[in-house]
């Protein structure tokens, strides 16, 4: 189904409609089909406005069997459509999904607008004496016979679809035939049957000219992290440990060669991230990704990172916790352990995407400020940025600045000698990379002597270097631009979010709008340090909502840094807000 | 020649010295302890090597050994416990014109750094691996490690130790090492031999040396380093030759019909009997038995090269590949890149 999903996704971005999407699918690699816990859903919203959220309830539910109408049926819109493949309704699974009665028949849909369609037998007939194909692969052409019915549905163009299918399955002539015939009987049964009344017509919706593509948060942070290669000139250097869902990242990678990407699956999550440390003493862009169960293992390694004040970025694609929790659900829950999850003194600066393709803007703003600062970044984006898609708007790549690595070529200090913690004017110390004469030096985790880099256990030097190292990472704090508000006239209230809600807050921010009421919002790019003028803005309201998936992260340190009284709404049930949702919480607060 | 890079006025490159491998810094290890000689001959080894000290980087992790790094006058990094092999993974990756050493004890890499010692030795990393051995844990004071004997009376173990302690060879071997040695500290002639025999192998190499802290576990190798005692007990394993020791080489090891070694009189079996030392041999089993010849080092005792064998190194090749194509790569590689296989384009209206 996932591969339906996105098939469908591309043909509707190509026709310039804007969406977004939410895939959905279970932790377990092959959940027993027809079980509750195995259903794989795809949601894709797709409207001739500007899309901000997935979320929200669907108008369409596909349903292939009675457990995907089970575990999806909540989120349908009331008065929705449901497409059941009645095949899949047998005694059967409506026992292993838990239904008395059929639901088919039963009368309990009777709020929704019902298709029933036969889709395993006309599938099956459909890809009928096509050579060597097996029963079990007619069987799996149902999904491209669904796609191909909401492609008529929807008015999607079927060309992109069937050139895709006779791209990926090339090499294989049956499997390709079976697959091109399921999808047009699907759309020419859409067609003919008298049984599916309404056709939607989706008109394309007005974008900002620009060449565009389809790209989820994993793809985008892929390649903002080998753009910040290229115009860094540094090598990059990934290491990690598959963890869901950030593997995808370490395959995305692993696949770009041509642009000198190491990629190394490490035995373990602590030593991915010691051999970053290791490829970032010896001059490279180390860069290490992983899910909150693998950042709590890095703790360790980054703290040292924070002492050797080396560049490196972790990447952290957040998932519901604690513990394994729900590894394929999402959530904002680690902003803490980035912030502080390292015993002593540890600072580092903290980077938030907020939408799938910045994603990449955000990769590239790790590496600077980690080689700016000579410092470990962590990224954070989660589960939904990363397995949902957007159409991005390409960059122009000749005006991503560079990035200049100043290595160090000399000596910095007296009679030709190297001093490793001598700070520049942004406190950052010079990089000095084995291979080079002259700039031996040794450096570790131990106290550093202010300057030499020896090891010291004087008081007062510590207490220097431990200020010294917070003022470095509060320096990042000068790059940034003015914090955007949108701003409303007689607005008192501002919603303040991070990270992936930013398309529900948006969203749910028009809809009040709409409703007549005053409210302003902005989303927080870099959450450390913070901008300047986030009090001023913050101060500037009577009210301050912090909508976050967690229990309340965020608003915990605005109001700990400026004693605001913002107020909290959470969300943990490792699904992204819905914009109805947000909306009436802001109603309620505003 | 090795040089150091200076020049004697006439343009004649200097030979290097031990001082070109010597940190100023003021060395802080007990009165007494062996981690004294080991730096000593590494320190005059160096040289030797042929590797300018700014090309050569040690690595260390948590633990006495760890302060090792400081003393030498090339790059150096302290990290953390258990971790110096994954961190010199991620360098000698990245950079294989280093020379990369690694500097750990019986805690840092057999306790809680053990999965990255094993890792790095099956990926054969090019990286030298220093496993000074005092089965003792020094810095924290005297608990016992993971190489104490069993029933061990330490701080952490008034009633004696209930584990059964690794042998580092046995473990190093099973992890597909591909060079294994063992050392003794105060040997400073053979301790330099087998760490130019490890300098010289293309791949991760496993040198253990015992190395007596005089202050928590004195004595612990004294079978090996008392002037008596090593006479009688001392096995050097040189390849080729029959394996024979003994004041007189009166000792020999031979096979037993079912395979395992055993010490005998060589006047008994004749010096025909001897097993032959190979350590290029594929085959690791008689490596293994050497290395349980001795399940402590109280009596006869192996040292030397036990296993040197040739696989291929971990990603060699790669690198060059990979700067070429990076070398390679500008704007237009990177557009391309972005642009992906489905973009379209919205024209300006
Ligand atoms: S505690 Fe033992 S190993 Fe550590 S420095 Fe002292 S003698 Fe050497």
């Amino acid at each position: 189904m996932q591969l339906a999903g996105s098939r469908f996704t591309d043909a509707t971005a190509m026709l310039g409609n804007d969406l977004a999407t939410l895939p959905d699918f279970p932790a377990e690699i092959r959940a027993p089909a027809g079980t509750l816990h195995g259903v794989s859903a795809f949601q894709i919203h797709f409207a001739s406005r500007d899309i901000l959220t997935p979320g929200d309830h669907p108008n369409v539910l596909v349903a292939m069997n009675p457990a995907a109408l089970k575990t999806n049926l909540a989120a349908l819109e009331k008065g929705g459509t449901i497409v059941a493949n009645e095949d899949a309704f047998t005694d059967n699974n409506l026992r292993k999904a838990g239904y008395q009665a059929n639901p088919l028949e039963d009368g309990s849909l009777d709020d929704y607008q019902l298709f029933r369609v036969p889709m395993t037998t006309m599938t099956v007939r459909a890809t009928e004496g096509i050579e060597g194909i097996m029963a079990k692969d007619q069987q799996r052409t149902k999904n491209v016979f669904a796609l191909g019915l909401l492609s008529w549905m929807y008015g999607r163009p079927t060309e992109i679809t069937v050139e895709w299918i006779e791209k990926k399955f090339a090499g294989n002539p049956g499997i390709r035939d079976a697959n091109l015939n399921a999808f047009r009987a699907g759309y020419n049964f859409g067609e003919t049957a008298e049984l599916l009344a309404v056709h939607y017509e989706v008109k394309p919706a007005p974008v900002e000219p620009g060449t565009y593509r389809n790209i989820n948060g994993t793809s985008a942070t892929a390649m903002g992290l080998i753009a910040a290669s290229v115009k860094s000139g540094l090598r990059m250097v990934y290491a990690s440990y598959p963890i869901t869902p950030a593997s995808e990242l370490l395959h995305e990678l692993s696949r770009h060669k041509r642009f000198g990407v190491r990629t190394m699956q490490a035995e373990d999550e602590i030593a991915a991230a010691g051999m970053v440390v290791g490829a970032a003493f010896g001059g490279s862009l180390g860069v290490t990704a992983s899910s909150g169960p693998g950042l709590d293992l890095k703790a360790e390694t980054i703290g040292l990172g924070v002492m050797l004040e080396l560049p490196m970025v972790i990447v952290d694609v957040q998932r519901a916790g604690p513990s394994t929790g729900m590894p394929t659900k999402t959530e904002q829950g680690d902003l803490m352990l980035a912030m502080y999850g390292r015993h002593g003194e540890s600072p580092l600066p903290i980077v938030a995407a907020y939408t799938p393709g910045q994603c990449f803007d955000a990769a590239i703003e790790a590496v600077r400020i980690a080689v700016k600062y000579r410092t470990p970044v962590i990224l954070l984006t989660d589960t939904f940025l990363a397995n949902s898609s957007e159409p991005w708007r390409l960059p122009d790549v000749s005006q991503i600045p560079p990035i200049d690595p100043r290595f160090a070529t000399g000596p910095n200090g007296e009679d030709g000698a190297f001093l490793p913690y001598l700070r520049d004017e942004n406190l950052a110390r010079p990089w000095a990379v084995p291979g080079t004469p002259g700039l031996r030096h040794r450096i570790g985790g131990l106290e550093k002597q202010h300057e030499t880099g020896n090891i010291s256990y004087d008081p007062t030097n510590h207490a220097l270097m431990t200020r010294l190292r917070a003022e470095k990472v509060a320096k990042v704090a000068d790059d940034m631009p003015p914090l955007e508000v949108d701003h409303e006239d007689g607005a008192e209230v501002l919603v303040l979010g991070w990270g992936s809600s930013y398309g529900s807050i948006r969203a749910a921010v028009r809809r009040v709008r709409m409703k007549g009421r005053k409210v302003a919002s902005a989303h927080l790019f870099h959450l450390n340090p913070l901008p300047h003028d986030l009090e001023e803005v913050l101060r500037s309201y009577r009210k301050v909502i912090v909508p976050e998936m967690n229990m309340g992260q965020l608003v915990k340190i605005i109001r700990a840094e400026y004693l605001v009284d913002a107020e909290s709404v959470t969300k943990v049930e490792g699904l992204p807000f819905f914009a109805d949702e947000l909306e009436a919480a802001i109603l309620e607060h505003a | 020649m090795s040089t150091n890079g200076h020049t004697n006025g006439h343009g004649t490159p200097l030979p290097m010295t031990k001082k070109d491998f010597s940190s100023d810094q003021e060395t802080r290890w007990c009165p007494g302890c062996g981690d004294y000689a080991i730096l000593a001959t590494v320190q005059s080894l160096m040289p030797e090597l042929g590797v300018p000290p700014e090309r050569t980087v040690f690595i260390s992790g948590i633990g006495c050994a760890g302060r090792f790094v400081y003393y030498m006058d090339t790059y150096g990094m302290h990290s953390i416990h258990g971790r110096a092999p994954a961190l010199a993974t991620g360098l000698a990756v990245s950079r294989p014109e280093l020379s990369v050493w690694v500097v750990t004890g019986d805690g840092d890499s057999l306790s809680i750094g053990g999965n990255h010692l094993i890792h790095a030795l099956r990926r054969n990393v090019p990286i030298k691996i220093l496993l000074f051995n005092n089965q003792i844990y020094g810095l924290t004071k005297g608990q016992y490690s993971p190489t104490s004997e069993q029933g061990k009376v330490t701080k952490s173990t008034p009633f004696g130790s209930q584990d059964h302690p690794f042998n580092p060879l046995a473990l190093a071997l099973g992890a597909e090492a591909t060079f294994v040695a063992r050392a003794v500290d105060t040997d400073r002639g053979h301790v330099a031999d087998v760490l130019r025999a490890a300098a010289q192998h293309k791949g991760a190499s496993f040198v253990e040396i015992y190395q007596n802290c005089n202050v928590f576990n004195d004595g612990a190798f004294d079978a090996l380093r008392e002037k008596e005692p090593r006479k009688r007990n001392m096995i050097m394993l040189e390849a080729g030759q029959p394996i024979r020791f003994g004041e007189d080489n009166e000792r020999g090891v031979v096979h037993r019909p079912d395979g395992s070694l055993e010490i005998v009189d060589v006047a008994d079996v004749g010096e025909e009997a001897l097993v032959i030392h190979d350590p290029e041999h594929r085959d690791p089993s008689l490596a293994f038995a050497l290395a349980h010849l001795a399940e402590r080092p109280i009596g006869p005792t192996p040292v030397g090269v036990f296993r040197s064998v040739s696989r291929p190194v971990y990603a060699e090749g790669l690198y060059d590949e990979l700067e070429e194509a990076r070398n390679s790569v500008g704007d237009e590689e990177l557009h391309e890149l972005l642009t992906g296989g489905d973009a379209w384009t919205v024209p300006a209206a």
